[in-house]
């Protein structure tokens, strides 16, 4: 009976102290689940999530007080993305933050353009140059297409306008299976279940 | 001598269909009415335009010049006038529209003034050669169409071992390369030993499939003049890729090219027989690259090879040719292994474009998918990969997107020579499953490069306005302490009554004497109301009541404006 | 105009699922037509039986996925999943043996795992498993192989559609325990090999009396089948390679406790396991090295439960193990790609 309690108080100890100590010597630091949800952001800073930009969702994220589905510009990829991550269930996209929609830009309408500076204030990845009174002009590649500089325009002069597809940018499309999964749409849900 | 071949792995036997295309000999092609020269044809960035809608062009002027470094001119293949510069249909599988050149021929067919260096090209330097063949826009003919210039600058410290010529042409139908070895072996030969020259290398290997025997032996009879030159004709195993980059180097030096490397980084340089063709007649005729042999198979009345100016719509050669035996439903711009399904039948013939593939219905071997059943593991897919990958496994992961994995099992070493796709039992199309992949993968890296960078400018951005923010901040207690300052300085001044004084008088005397000014103004402009005499109790009340209403508004005028005055600042 | 547009290549050499399957049947036949001539119709009316369950499994369960009945009722995945059923039942065995084993083998191991080419195991062994398990008696009560006991048609329907229980037919000295199970029960009582062999007449010239004929009947098919290139060498190579070997290393440590490598060869079912059993695509590893291993290790694990487990044939067991482990064995044995 005692040998027993002591064994059993023996190998306690022991597991106890192997457990302290890796939790001592292996501690992750800082929190770098946030930077890699932040990675898989894409970095439109739009705010369609409800929060102001893409690192303070990924930190809302992290800390479950947000859900994967909020992020529109990233749309169904992203979801994808973050549900890998973070071993979630993948869902659809939450319908009030918005709308997955075309990757595009915008462009000034540069004779309607006024000078007033307030989309230069309101563009969270400075991409827009110009000062007051002279025309601003917006730079193509660094645009994200987050539209932020739409509302706060005066004068309506900034387009929406869709990313130019080249033979750069042209891809191969996924192929559809004939015969098997073609043939009936339940079917293929049931193949990519499985 | 080359004593033994290696064989690669894997690979495929496929019936070649190679003979009803060799029975005419090649011939020009008529010049079509209209020539549609895209500024992409070549692997880089495309060409840009030197001429004008309107302007008349000689054969051979160049119309389009290299932009960049990887990138080749465009020449007229023909004089006429330019009709147009914009956007039309491209021989690609996207069935895209891009920038295109169009000459309307005047049927003069008239030259530019050519200068060649006939016999005396050992003079030139290896610089000067590939500037002409640069200038001359020579890309590889054999599919790829890289700048050909680029691969004859191995770089001051390589040493190139072995030239190898490919005249393999594996893929069945296409006899292009055959027939110009037929025809024009001495020009090979002799561009080979520019070749050869350019890249300083000790030996020249004419690789050919041994299935093509009057080829090698037209090859073997003009390479005899050259004995002395370390030029060798080997015959190869007729396999399918056997043409292949890769495959071929492997075939004839047991070396495998690098990942992610070039054949010269193992001393090897492999050039298709065309290519070499086009660099004898830029430089010992200065020909620019503006026509090439074409084969023209499948499902049209005579099959053949004509040689082609670039610009030609396939439809004009097929209509050369007798026309398709039915209704045409699928156009292949390249072989049926590795070709490219067109959209359109009006494309153009470019320097890439090595043969055309008529699908009407009645050739069996071009198959028409009718089903794929799932894959059975059946591993047939490995055993003929030649670059030894694991197609399945790869389909898995591109089929479930699984971006990570397939690019752990080498998806990017795949040459996409459809030999597992050809085998597949289930009929899977395996290549269309990596293409997409590969290019999912670049998208994605795109799209990671573009928000590293919109993350980087966010950053920059919020640093930016806290940056301003801590400057302001600092000024405007920068200021407080001064005036603060300054005020106990005039509170100390006045007391005293020092020197300080005598500098503060005259700025004393000035604000008085702006303050009396502004006095007399206010009591010129002052209008006495003149009903203010006789008020009641009540008017009086009222009065006072408004004039302390706007001084109050006037007091939050102020205040506004001076708010107002700070944001302005702010902006600037 | 748009004209069809598909991804190269666009030819094909016309190889299909089914032209495989049906190659791996004919490649059977010389097995099933000495096996009938040992067994009797028995084995006929089970492979017939077999075939019908399977195919019928087949189509419902297609239907109540939603799957078209077309490409998948014709690829022939079923038929051989129900003739090698059938060839690892005895031939006397009960009709509801060889419908139950076939249904559960279409029905849970194939379509509930997702149908062809989705499923870890072999969709046989599972069944042959199962029975194994669930019916011991059945599946363990072989017909003696002897020309005096060969079962004519009348007979085969009587004793598969018949009421014979097994201990009747025991009685009737028509059945008895296969070499193997004989094999390993005298030893139990510590007999030597030996002795055992010439005792009893179920043992022949190399293993089994008559199995021995049916395995050299497979083994040209399984040939046949590696020169037409439809199975790989591989697995059969290492498989009775490794079998042989440790059975080898045994046999010559101590010749009275361990039977011959001949014997484990041509008992059972080996032959058939090696070339039609283990060599499934869709389960067995799938790389060149994988493949050795994979072969190897069924090899091994066979001589281990023959020799110290608790059944007489090891061929399901060892095969639906390594089913396994095939994925394993895959990720860890990528080919060098060329150039890396």
């Amino acid at each position: 009976m005692l040998s027993a309690i002591l064994v059993v108080g023996l190998l306690a100890t022991i597991f106890g102290i192997v457990l302290g100590f890796s939790a001592v010597k292996f501690k992750v630091q800082g929190d770098p689940l946030v930077e890699k949800i932040d990675k898989l952001l894409p970095q439109t800073q739009c705010g369609q999530c409800g929060y102001p930009g893409c690192k303070p969702y990924a930190a809302a994220i992290a800390n479950e007080a947000a859900e994967i589905n909020q992020c529109p510009p990233g749309g169904e990829q992203t979801i994808q993305d973050l549900a890998a991550l973070l071993n979630r269930e993948i869902i659809p996209l939450n319908p009030e933050n918005g709308a997955e929609k075309e990757k595009s830009v915008v462009i000034i309408d540069e004779e309607t353009c006024i000078g007033c500076t307030l989309c230069i204030q309101a563009c969270p990845i400075d991409a827009i140059v110009g000062a007051a009174k002279q025309m601003h002009t917006i730079i193509e590649s660094e645009c994200t297409g987050c539209d932020l500089c739409i509302p706060p325009c005066p004068v309506d002069c900034i387009i929406i306008t869709p990313i130019k597809k080249d033979l750069t940018t042209w891809q191969w499309a996924k192929p559809t299976e004939l015969g098997i999964n073609n043939s009936d749409k339940q079917a293929q849900v049931a193949t990519d279940d499985q | 001598m080359i004593s033994k071949l290696f064989k690669f792995k894997g690979g495929v036997h496929i019936p070649q269909h190679k003979e009803s295309s060799t029975q005419l000999a090649v011939e020009p092609a008529s010049i079509p009415k209209r020539l549609i020269l895209p500024l992409t044809q070549h692997i880089g960035t495309p060409a840009a335009p030197i001429v004008e809608v309107g302007q008349k062009v000689l054969k051979g002027e160049k119309i389009a010049q290299a932009d960049g470094y990887v990138s080749a001119p465009v020449h007229a293949p023909t004089s006429g006038i330019i009709e147009d510069i914009g956007d039309y249909p491209l021989p690609h599988p996207s069935g895209m529209l891009a920038q295109c050149i169009v000459i309307k021929p005047d049927g003069e067919d008239r030259w530019i003034e050519l200068k060649g260096h006939s016999g005396d090209y050992k003079q030139l330097d290896p610089s000067e050669l590939r500037n002409i063949i640069r200038s001359s826009g020579i890309v590889g003919l054999g599919g790829a169409g890289f700048p050909t210039s680029i691969k004859h600058n191995p770089g001051p410290d390589r040493v190139i071992d072995t030239l190898i010529l490919n005249g393999a042409e594996c893929e069945p139908y296409i006899t292009c390369d055959d027939m110009l070895m037929r025809e024009k072996s001495r020009e090979i030969i002799c561009g080979l030993l520019i070749t050869k020259h350019a890249l300083q290398a000790k030996r020249c290997i004419i690789a050919i499939e041994n299935n093509k025997t009057l080829a090698i032996e037209s090859m073997q009879q003009a390479a005899k003049e050259f004995a002395d030159r370390n030029i060798e004709v080997v015959a190869i195993p007729t396999v399918y890729p056997a043409g292949s980059e890769k495959q071929i180097i492997y075939t004839i030096t047991g070396k495998e090219t690098p990942k992610n490397g070039l054949p010269l980084h193992i001393g090897v340089v492999c050039q298709n027989v065309g290519t070499t063709a086009a660099v004898y007649r830029a430089i010992h005729h200065g020909e620019p690259l503006i026509s090439r042999y074409v084969t023209i198979a499948g499902d049209v009345k005579q099959p053949r090879n004509l040689e082609v100016l670039f610009g030609t719509s396939a439809n004009d050669l097929i209509e050369q040719c007798g026309g398709s035996t039915a209704d045409i439903r699928r156009i292949i711009i390249g072989g049926p292994m590795m070709g490219f399904a067109m959209q359109q039948i009006t494309i153009p013939v470019i320097k890439t474009t090595n043969c055309i593939l008529i699908d009407a219905g009645q050739t069996k071997d071009l198959h028409t998918r009718q089903y794929t059943m799932p894959c059975i593991r059946c591993d047939s897919c490995a055993d003929v990969c030649p670059v030894n990958l694991l197609p399945q496994q790869l389909y898995w992961f591109s089929k479930a997107q699984e971006l990570d994995r397939i690019q752990e099992y080498n998806v990017f070493d795949c040459i996409e020579c459809g030999c597992c796709d050809y085998v597949c039992p289930s009929q899977i199309p395996l290549v269309q499953y990596y293409r997409f992949a590969k290019s999912e993968i670049w998208k994605r890296e795109r799209e990671t490069q573009k928000s590293d960078a919109a993350r980087d400018r966010h950053e920059f951005h919020q640093f930016r306005i806290d940056r301003e923010k801590a400057e302001k901040a600092e000024k405007l207690r920068q200021k407080k302490a001064a005036l603060k300052i300054k005020k106990q300085a005039t509170d100390q001044s006045n007391e005293i009554g020092n020197n300080d004084k005598k500098e503060a008088e005259p700025k004393n005397a000035a604000i008085v004497a702006a303050m009396e000014r502004v006095k007399a103004k206010k009591a010129q402009q002052k209008v006495e109301p003149k009903n203010t005499d006789d008020l009641t109790d009540h008017q009086k009340k009222l009065v006072t009541e408004i004039d302390q209403r706007r001084a109050e508004q006037r007091e939050t005028q102020v205040s506004n404006s001076n708010d107002n005055a700070k944001m302005d600042n702010k902006e600037l | 105009m748009s004209l069809y547009a598909p991804s190269s290549p666009h030819i094909h050499n016309d190889n299909s699922i089914t032209k495989i399957m049906l190659k791996v049947l004919y490649a059977l036949i010389p097995g099933i037509l000495v096996y009938i001539y040992i067994f009797g119709f028995g084995v006929a009316i089970n492979i017939l039986l077999a075939i019908i369950t399977a195919l019928s499994c087949e189509a419902i369960m297609l239907k109540i996925r939603q799957r078209p009945i077309m490409p998948f009722i014709t690829d022939g995945s079923a038929v051989i999943t129900a003739v090698l059923l059938a060839l690892s039942i005895p031939s006397i065995a009960p009709w509801w043996i060889i419908f139950l084993g076939t249904a559960f083998s279409i029905i849970i191991a194939k379509h509930l795992y997702g149908g062809l080419g989705y499923n870890p195991f072999n969709p046989a062994m599972v069944g042959y498993a199962m029975l194994l398990i669930s019916f011991p008696q059945q599946m363990t009560t072989w017909q003696l192989s002897t020309p005096a006991t060969f079962i004519g048609l009348p007979d085969s329907f009587k004793f598969i559609f018949g009421d014979h229980t097994p201990a009747q037919l025991a009685t009737d000295a028509i059945s008895g325990a296969t070499p193997l199970d004989y094999l390993k029960n005298q030893l139990g009582l510590s007999h030597h090999v030996s002795d055992i062999m010439n005792s009893s007449n179920v043992f022949g010239l190399l293993g089994g009396n008559g199995f021995e004929w049916i395995s050299i009947a497979f083994l040209i098919g399984g040939l046949w089948l590696v020169k037409q290139k439809i199975i790989h060498w591989h697995i059969p190579a290492t498989m009775i390679g490794s079998l042989a070997a440790v059975a080898t290393l045994f046999y010559v440590i101590d010749p009275d406790q361990y039977a011959s490598p001949l014997f484990h060869i041509f008992s059972g079912a080996t032959i058939l396991g090696a070339f039609f059993i283990a060599t499934d695509p869709v389960s067995a590893a799938t790389t060149a090295k994988g493949k050795i291993i994979y072969g190897a290790c069924i090899g091994l694990l066979i001589y281990i439960i023959r020799t110290w487990g608790g059944y007489p044939d090891a061929i399901a067991f060892a095969v639906l193990l390594m089913n396994m482990s095939a994925p394993t064995i895959d990720y860890y044995t990528k080919p060098k790609t060329y150039g890396h």
